[in-house]
Protein backbone atom coordinates (compact mmCIF):
# COMPACT_ATOMS: atom_id res chain seq x y z
CA UNK A 1 0.00 0.00 0.00
CA UNK A 2 1.23 3.15 -1.20
CA UNK A 3 1.68 6.35 1.36
CA UNK A 4 -1.05 8.13 -0.54
CA UNK A 5 -3.39 4.73 -0.64
CA UNK A 6 -2.94 4.71 2.98
CA UNK A 7 -4.64 8.23 3.86
CA UNK A 8 -7.01 7.62 1.11
CA UNK A 9 -8.55 4.42 2.56
CA UNK A 10 -8.36 6.37 6.09
CA UNK A 11 -11.21 8.97 4.70
CA UNK A 12 -13.54 6.80 3.00
CA UNK A 13 -15.65 5.01 5.62
CA UNK A 14 -16.86 2.30 4.32
CA UNK A 15 -19.29 1.47 7.46
CA UNK A 16 -21.20 4.93 6.52
CA UNK A 17 -21.91 4.07 2.77
CA UNK A 18 -23.28 1.00 4.11
CA UNK A 19 -25.65 2.84 6.89
CA UNK A 20 -26.62 5.40 3.87
CA UNK A 21 -27.47 2.49 1.47
CA UNK A 22 -28.94 0.74 3.68
CA UNK A 23 -31.29 3.39 4.64
CA UNK A 24 -32.35 3.82 1.06
CA UNK A 25 -33.10 0.12 0.74
CA UNK A 26 -35.12 -0.42 3.39
CA UNK A 27 -37.58 2.47 3.21
CA UNK A 28 -38.47 1.41 -0.24
CA UNK A 29 -39.12 -2.13 0.58
CA UNK A 30 -40.94 -1.24 3.75
CA UNK A 31 -42.75 1.30 1.12
CA UNK A 32 -43.66 -1.63 -1.38
CA UNK A 33 -44.41 -4.36 1.99
CA UNK A 34 -47.97 -2.39 2.78
CA UNK A 35 -48.95 -2.41 -0.87
CA UNK A 36 -51.98 -4.77 -1.44
CA UNK A 37 -51.51 -8.11 -3.07
CA UNK A 38 -53.60 -7.19 -6.22
CA UNK A 39 -51.12 -4.37 -7.13
CA UNK A 40 -48.63 -6.56 -10.11
CA UNK A 41 -51.86 -7.79 -11.56
CA UNK A 42 -53.21 -4.40 -11.72
CA UNK A 43 -50.17 -3.09 -13.53
CA UNK A 44 -50.08 -5.96 -16.02
CA UNK A 45 -53.97 -5.04 -17.09
CA UNK A 46 -53.50 -1.50 -16.77
CA UNK A 47 -50.48 -1.75 -18.90
CA UNK A 48 -52.24 -4.33 -21.44
CA UNK A 49 -54.95 -1.67 -21.61
CA UNK A 50 -52.34 0.87 -23.11
CA UNK A 51 -50.96 -0.82 -25.24
CA UNK A 52 -53.64 -1.36 -27.42
CA UNK A 53 -53.34 2.51 -28.19
CA UNK A 54 -49.69 3.45 -27.73
CA UNK A 55 -46.11 1.52 -27.56
CA UNK A 56 -44.82 1.69 -24.42
CA UNK A 57 -42.73 -0.67 -22.17
CA UNK A 58 -43.34 -2.24 -18.60
CA UNK A 59 -41.59 0.10 -16.91
CA UNK A 60 -43.25 3.24 -18.20
CA UNK A 61 -46.39 2.42 -15.95
CA UNK A 62 -46.32 2.69 -12.42
CA UNK A 63 -49.05 2.05 -9.92
CA UNK A 64 -48.95 2.85 -6.45
CA UNK A 65 -51.06 3.40 -3.52
CA UNK A 66 -51.18 5.92 -0.81
CA UNK A 67 -52.93 5.66 1.98
CA UNK A 68 -53.97 8.09 5.13
CA UNK A 69 -56.38 7.55 8.07
CA UNK A 70 -59.15 8.79 5.77
CA UNK A 71 -58.71 7.41 2.54
CA UNK A 72 -56.51 5.75 0.29
CA UNK A 73 -55.40 6.68 -3.38
CA UNK A 74 -54.22 4.96 -6.13
CA UNK A 75 -51.49 6.69 -8.09
CA UNK A 76 -51.60 5.77 -11.75
CA UNK A 77 -48.17 7.35 -13.58
CA UNK A 78 -48.01 6.52 -17.01
CA UNK A 79 -45.28 7.80 -19.66
CA UNK A 80 -45.85 8.29 -23.20
CA UNK A 81 -42.94 7.87 -26.02
CA UNK A 82 -41.77 11.28 -27.06
CA UNK A 83 -43.45 12.20 -30.30
CA UNK B 1 -48.32 -20.50 29.73
CA UNK B 2 -45.62 -21.24 27.53
CA UNK B 3 -43.23 -18.58 25.93
CA UNK B 4 -42.78 -19.17 22.23
CA UNK B 5 -39.77 -17.32 20.86
CA UNK B 6 -38.18 -17.97 17.16
CA UNK B 7 -35.22 -17.26 16.71
CA UNK B 8 -34.74 -16.07 12.96
CA UNK B 9 -32.51 -13.68 10.50
CA UNK B 10 -33.95 -14.52 6.70
CA UNK B 11 -29.97 -15.21 5.77
CA UNK B 12 -27.91 -17.88 6.39
CA UNK B 13 -24.96 -18.34 8.51
CA UNK B 14 -25.38 -15.16 10.72
CA UNK B 15 -25.86 -17.23 13.78
CA UNK B 16 -29.21 -18.72 14.51
CA UNK B 17 -28.22 -22.07 15.63
CA UNK B 18 -25.37 -21.17 17.78
CA UNK B 19 -28.11 -18.54 19.73
CA UNK B 20 -30.89 -21.23 20.12
CA UNK B 21 -28.77 -23.69 21.78
CA UNK B 22 -26.90 -21.11 24.25
CA UNK B 23 -29.97 -19.26 25.08
CA UNK B 24 -32.42 -22.17 25.51
CA UNK B 25 -29.54 -23.56 27.86
CA UNK B 26 -29.17 -20.32 29.64
CA UNK B 27 -32.65 -20.26 29.94
CA UNK B 28 -32.76 -23.68 31.32
CA UNK B 29 -29.82 -23.75 33.28
CA UNK B 30 -31.88 -20.91 35.38
CA UNK B 31 -34.73 -23.73 36.13
CA UNK B 32 -37.22 -23.27 33.59
CA UNK B 33 -38.40 -26.64 31.54
CA UNK B 34 -37.27 -25.11 28.49
CA UNK B 35 -37.30 -26.88 24.73
CA UNK B 36 -35.61 -26.42 21.80
CA UNK B 37 -36.73 -27.28 18.06
CA UNK B 38 -34.80 -27.67 14.94
CA UNK B 39 -36.95 -26.15 12.42
CA UNK B 40 -34.08 -26.97 9.80
CA UNK B 41 -35.99 -30.14 7.48
CA UNK B 42 -33.20 -31.30 6.15
CA UNK B 43 -29.76 -30.05 7.57
CA UNK B 44 -30.10 -31.12 11.04
CA UNK B 45 -27.49 -29.28 12.80
CA UNK B 46 -28.82 -28.17 16.19
CA UNK B 47 -28.33 -31.96 17.87
CA UNK B 48 -24.44 -31.43 16.94
CA UNK B 49 -24.25 -27.93 18.78
CA UNK B 50 -25.65 -29.44 21.43
CA UNK B 51 -23.73 -32.99 21.15
CA UNK B 52 -26.52 -34.83 20.83
CA UNK B 53 -26.44 -36.54 17.57
CA UNK B 54 -25.84 -39.87 18.51
CA UNK B 55 -29.05 -40.40 20.62
CA UNK B 56 -31.01 -39.22 17.88
CA UNK B 57 -33.84 -41.99 17.23
CA UNK B 58 -37.13 -40.07 16.01
CA UNK B 59 -37.27 -36.83 14.87
CA UNK B 60 -40.02 -33.53 14.63
CA UNK B 61 -41.47 -34.79 11.17
CA UNK B 62 -41.82 -38.46 12.62
CA UNK B 63 -44.32 -36.73 15.49
CA UNK B 64 -46.00 -34.38 12.84
CA UNK B 65 -46.74 -37.31 10.88
CA UNK B 66 -47.65 -39.64 13.61
CA UNK B 67 -44.49 -41.68 13.80
CA UNK B 68 -43.85 -41.69 17.01
CA UNK B 69 -44.48 -39.95 20.17
CA UNK B 70 -42.98 -36.32 21.55
CA UNK B 71 -41.71 -38.27 24.53
CA UNK B 72 -40.11 -40.57 22.42
CA UNK B 73 -38.52 -37.98 19.78
CA UNK B 74 -37.44 -35.40 22.98
CA UNK B 75 -34.09 -35.58 23.75
CA UNK B 76 -32.98 -34.77 27.69
CA UNK B 77 -30.08 -32.87 27.39
CA UNK B 78 -27.35 -34.27 29.67
CA UNK B 79 -26.17 -31.03 31.18
CA UNK B 80 -29.32 -29.05 31.82
CA UNK B 81 -32.10 -31.72 33.18
CA UNK B 82 -35.01 -28.90 32.37
CA UNK B 83 -33.56 -28.47 28.78
CA UNK B 84 -34.77 -30.94 25.90
CA UNK B 85 -33.79 -31.00 22.21
CA UNK B 86 -36.39 -31.87 19.52
CA UNK B 87 -34.09 -32.74 16.63
CA UNK B 88 -35.02 -32.16 12.80
CA UNK B 89 -35.33 -34.85 10.25
CA UNK B 90 -32.80 -35.60 7.74
CA UNK B 91 -33.73 -37.03 4.98
CA UNK B 92 -37.69 -35.08 4.45
CA UNK B 93 -38.78 -32.04 2.51
CA UNK B 94 -39.24 -28.78 4.50
CA UNK B 95 -42.99 -29.10 3.38
CA UNK B 96 -43.37 -32.12 5.70
CA UNK B 97 -44.12 -29.48 8.14
CA UNK B 98 -47.67 -29.03 7.91
CA UNK B 99 -49.45 -25.83 9.75
CA UNK B 100 -51.75 -28.31 11.47
CA UNK B 101 -48.75 -30.87 12.17
CA UNK B 102 -46.50 -28.26 13.65
CA UNK B 103 -49.57 -26.47 15.78
CA UNK B 104 -50.46 -29.88 17.40
CA UNK B 105 -47.17 -30.14 18.47
CA UNK B 106 -46.77 -26.86 19.54
CA UNK B 107 -50.07 -27.07 21.50
CA UNK B 108 -48.71 -30.56 23.68
CA UNK B 109 -45.47 -28.97 24.32
CA UNK B 110 -46.85 -26.06 25.58
CA UNK B 111 -49.28 -28.40 28.14
CA UNK B 112 -45.33 -28.98 30.16
CA UNK B 113 -42.95 -26.43 29.11
CA UNK B 114 -42.55 -22.94 29.87
CA UNK B 115 -39.91 -22.00 26.87
CA UNK B 116 -39.91 -23.54 23.72
CA UNK B 117 -37.18 -21.66 21.24
CA UNK B 118 -37.96 -22.27 17.76
CA UNK B 119 -34.52 -22.58 15.62
CA UNK B 120 -35.74 -21.05 12.31
CA UNK B 121 -33.48 -22.43 8.67
CA UNK B 122 -32.41 -19.65 6.27
CA UNK B 123 -34.84 -18.01 4.02
CA UNK B 124 -38.07 -16.16 4.14
CA UNK B 125 -39.86 -19.51 2.42
CA UNK B 126 -41.80 -22.51 4.34
CA UNK B 127 -39.66 -23.74 6.60
CA UNK B 128 -38.47 -20.52 8.24
CA UNK B 129 -42.48 -19.25 8.22
CA UNK B 130 -43.43 -22.54 10.13
CA UNK B 131 -40.69 -21.58 12.76
CA UNK B 132 -42.08 -18.48 13.26
CA UNK B 133 -45.92 -18.70 12.70
CA UNK B 134 -46.96 -19.59 16.24
CA UNK B 135 -44.13 -17.35 17.64
CA UNK B 136 -44.82 -14.90 20.64
CA UNK B 137 -41.10 -13.59 20.63
CA UNK B 138 -38.87 -13.19 17.73
CA UNK B 139 -35.17 -12.62 18.54
CA UNK B 140 -33.70 -11.37 14.91
CA UNK B 141 -30.59 -12.66 14.70
CA UNK B 142 -27.92 -10.01 12.20
CA UNK B 143 -24.63 -9.44 11.42
CA UNK B 144 -23.02 -6.47 10.63
CA UNK B 145 -23.04 -6.58 7.25
CA UNK B 146 -24.90 -5.13 4.72
CA UNK B 147 -27.41 -8.40 3.56
CA UNK B 148 -27.84 -9.61 7.05
CA UNK B 149 -29.09 -6.36 8.16
CA UNK B 150 -31.49 -5.68 4.56
CA UNK B 151 -33.08 -9.88 5.26
CA UNK B 152 -33.62 -8.93 9.16
CA UNK B 153 -35.94 -6.06 8.08
CA UNK B 154 -37.71 -8.31 5.38
CA UNK B 155 -37.63 -11.05 8.21
CA UNK B 156 -39.66 -8.18 10.22
CA UNK B 157 -41.68 -7.70 7.86
CA UNK B 158 -43.03 -11.73 7.78
CA UNK B 159 -43.26 -11.33 11.52
CA UNK B 160 -45.36 -8.13 11.49
CA UNK B 161 -47.71 -9.57 8.33
CA UNK B 162 -47.73 -13.47 8.13
CA UNK B 163 -47.65 -15.04 12.23
CA UNK B 164 -50.61 -15.99 13.90
CA UNK B 165 -50.46 -12.97 16.18
CA UNK B 166 -50.35 -11.01 12.45
CA UNK B 167 -52.98 -13.14 10.92
CA UNK B 168 -55.49 -13.01 13.78
CA UNK B 169 -55.44 -9.21 14.73
CA UNK B 170 -53.53 -9.48 17.94
CA UNK B 171 -50.72 -8.17 19.93
CA UNK B 172 -47.79 -7.89 17.18
CA UNK B 173 -44.78 -10.21 18.29
CA UNK B 174 -42.49 -8.95 20.53
CA UNK B 175 -39.18 -8.29 18.58
CA UNK B 176 -35.58 -8.65 19.69
CA UNK B 177 -32.82 -7.58 18.28
CA UNK B 178 -29.29 -9.46 18.75
CA UNK B 179 -26.29 -8.24 16.87
CA UNK B 180 -23.68 -11.56 16.67
CA UNK B 181 -20.33 -12.03 15.05
CA UNK B 182 -19.17 -8.24 16.40
CA UNK B 183 -15.93 -6.98 15.61
CA UNK B 184 -15.75 -3.45 18.18
CA UNK B 185 -11.92 -2.60 16.54
CA UNK B 186 -13.32 -2.79 12.86
CA UNK B 187 -16.05 -1.05 13.78
CA UNK B 188 -13.97 2.15 15.17
CA UNK B 189 -11.80 1.89 11.94
CA UNK B 190 -14.78 2.62 10.32
CA UNK B 191 -14.96 -0.83 8.64
CA UNK B 192 -17.79 -2.03 9.88
CA UNK B 193 -21.69 -0.99 10.72
CA UNK B 194 -21.85 -0.01 14.53
CA UNK B 195 -24.72 -1.31 16.75
CA UNK B 196 -25.98 2.06 16.92
CA UNK B 197 -26.35 2.30 12.79
CA UNK B 198 -28.37 -1.66 12.74
CA UNK B 199 -30.67 -0.43 15.66
CA UNK B 200 -31.47 2.73 13.97
CA UNK B 201 -32.09 1.12 10.77
CA UNK B 202 -34.26 -2.10 12.20
CA UNK B 203 -35.84 0.09 15.24
CA UNK B 204 -36.08 -2.79 17.53
CA UNK B 205 -35.24 -3.08 21.38
CA UNK B 206 -31.76 -4.93 21.57
CA UNK B 207 -31.20 -7.32 23.43
CA UNK B 208 -27.92 -8.27 23.22
CA UNK B 209 -24.32 -7.60 21.12
CA UNK B 210 -22.42 -11.56 21.14
CA UNK B 211 -18.53 -10.32 19.64
CA UNK B 212 -17.12 -12.24 16.84
CA UNK B 213 -14.81 -14.97 18.71
CA UNK B 214 -12.53 -17.77 18.49
CA UNK B 215 -14.27 -19.45 21.22
CA UNK B 216 -17.50 -20.03 19.24
CA UNK B 217 -16.06 -22.51 16.97
CA UNK B 218 -13.92 -24.38 19.71
CA UNK B 219 -16.92 -24.80 21.72
CA UNK B 220 -19.09 -25.91 19.05
CA UNK B 221 -16.49 -28.39 17.95
CA UNK B 222 -16.97 -30.23 21.20
CA UNK B 223 -20.93 -29.90 21.05
CA UNK B 224 -21.24 -27.50 23.47
CA UNK B 225 -23.12 -24.25 23.75
CA UNK B 226 -20.71 -21.33 24.18
CA UNK B 227 -22.93 -19.87 27.12
CA UNK B 228 -21.43 -22.58 29.25
CA UNK B 229 -18.09 -21.60 28.44
CA UNK B 230 -18.72 -19.07 31.43
CA UNK B 231 -15.29 -17.38 31.55
CA UNK B 232 -15.42 -16.13 27.90
CA UNK B 233 -16.69 -12.83 26.51
CA UNK B 234 -19.62 -14.75 24.04
CA UNK B 235 -20.51 -16.83 26.69
CA UNK B 236 -20.76 -14.09 29.35
CA UNK B 237 -22.66 -11.90 26.47
CA UNK B 238 -25.09 -14.88 25.59
CA UNK B 239 -25.41 -15.08 29.48
CA UNK B 240 -26.45 -11.09 29.62
CA UNK B 241 -28.80 -11.55 26.71
CA UNK B 242 -30.66 -14.45 28.27
CA UNK B 243 -31.15 -12.24 31.53
CA UNK B 244 -32.46 -9.55 29.42
CA UNK B 245 -35.00 -12.04 28.01
CA UNK B 246 -36.03 -12.71 31.47
CA UNK B 247 -36.62 -9.46 32.61
CA UNK B 248 -33.41 -8.56 34.10
CA UNK B 249 -31.96 -5.19 33.12
CA UNK B 250 -28.21 -5.73 32.36
CA UNK B 251 -25.62 -2.82 31.06
CA UNK B 252 -24.43 -4.00 27.46
CA UNK B 253 -20.67 -5.05 27.21
CA UNK B 254 -18.14 -5.88 24.66
CA UNK B 255 -19.36 -2.89 21.98
CA UNK B 256 -15.96 -1.39 22.38
CA UNK B 257 -12.32 -2.17 21.36
CA UNK B 258 -10.26 -2.72 24.57
CA UNK B 259 -7.61 0.01 24.25
CA UNK B 260 -4.14 -0.55 23.67
CA UNK B 261 -1.50 0.46 25.54
CA UNK B 262 0.44 3.19 24.50
CA UNK B 263 3.66 1.11 23.77
CA UNK B 264 1.55 -1.20 21.48
CA UNK B 265 0.15 1.10 19.55
CA UNK B 266 3.58 2.81 18.99
CA UNK B 267 4.68 -0.20 17.38
CA UNK B 268 2.12 -1.82 16.09
CA UNK B 269 1.01 1.75 14.69
CA UNK B 270 -2.28 1.50 16.19
N1 LIG C 1 -20.13 -14.85 17.74
C1 LIG C 1 -19.51 -15.64 16.83
N2 LIG C 1 -18.17 -15.56 16.65
C2 LIG C 1 -17.57 -16.36 15.74
N3 LIG C 1 -18.19 -17.26 14.99
C3 LIG C 1 -19.52 -17.39 15.11
C4 LIG C 1 -20.26 -16.59 16.03
N4 LIG C 1 -21.58 -16.95 15.94
C5 LIG C 1 -21.65 -17.92 15.00
N5 LIG C 1 -20.42 -18.20 14.50
C6 LIG C 1 -20.08 -19.21 13.47
O1 LIG C 1 -20.83 -18.91 12.30
C7 LIG C 1 -21.20 -20.11 11.63
C8 LIG C 1 -22.71 -20.13 11.40
O2 LIG C 1 -23.37 -20.21 12.66
P1 LIG C 1 -24.79 -20.91 12.83
O3 LIG C 1 -25.20 -20.72 14.24
O4 LIG C 1 -24.77 -22.30 12.30
O5 LIG C 1 -25.67 -19.99 11.87
P2 LIG C 1 -27.14 -20.21 11.24
O6 LIG C 1 -27.86 -21.18 12.12
O7 LIG C 1 -27.74 -18.83 11.26
O8 LIG C 1 -26.96 -20.71 9.85
C9 LIG C 1 -20.70 -21.25 12.50
O9 LIG C 1 -19.49 -21.72 11.95
C10 LIG C 1 -20.49 -20.62 13.84
O10 LIG C 1 -19.48 -21.26 14.56
MG1 LIG D 1 -28.91 -23.00 11.66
Amino acid sequence: MSFLDYFRSKKTNTANVAKERLQIIVAHERGHRKQPDYLPALQQELLAVIRKYVDISDDMVQVEIDRTDTCSVLELNVTLPEK
Amino acid sequence: MARIIVVTSGKGGVGKTTTSASISTGIAKRGHKTVVIDFDVGLRNLDLIMNCERRVVYDFVNVIQGEASLNQALIRDKRVNTLFILPASQTREKEALTKEGVERVINELAQTFDYIICDSPAGIEHGAQMALYFADEAIVVTNPEVSSVRDSDRILGILQSKSRRAEKGQDPVKEHLLVTRYNPVRVERGEMLSVADIEEILAIPLMGVIPESQIVLNSSNQGLPVILETESDAGQAYDDAVARLLGEEREHRFMTAQKKGFFSRMFKGG
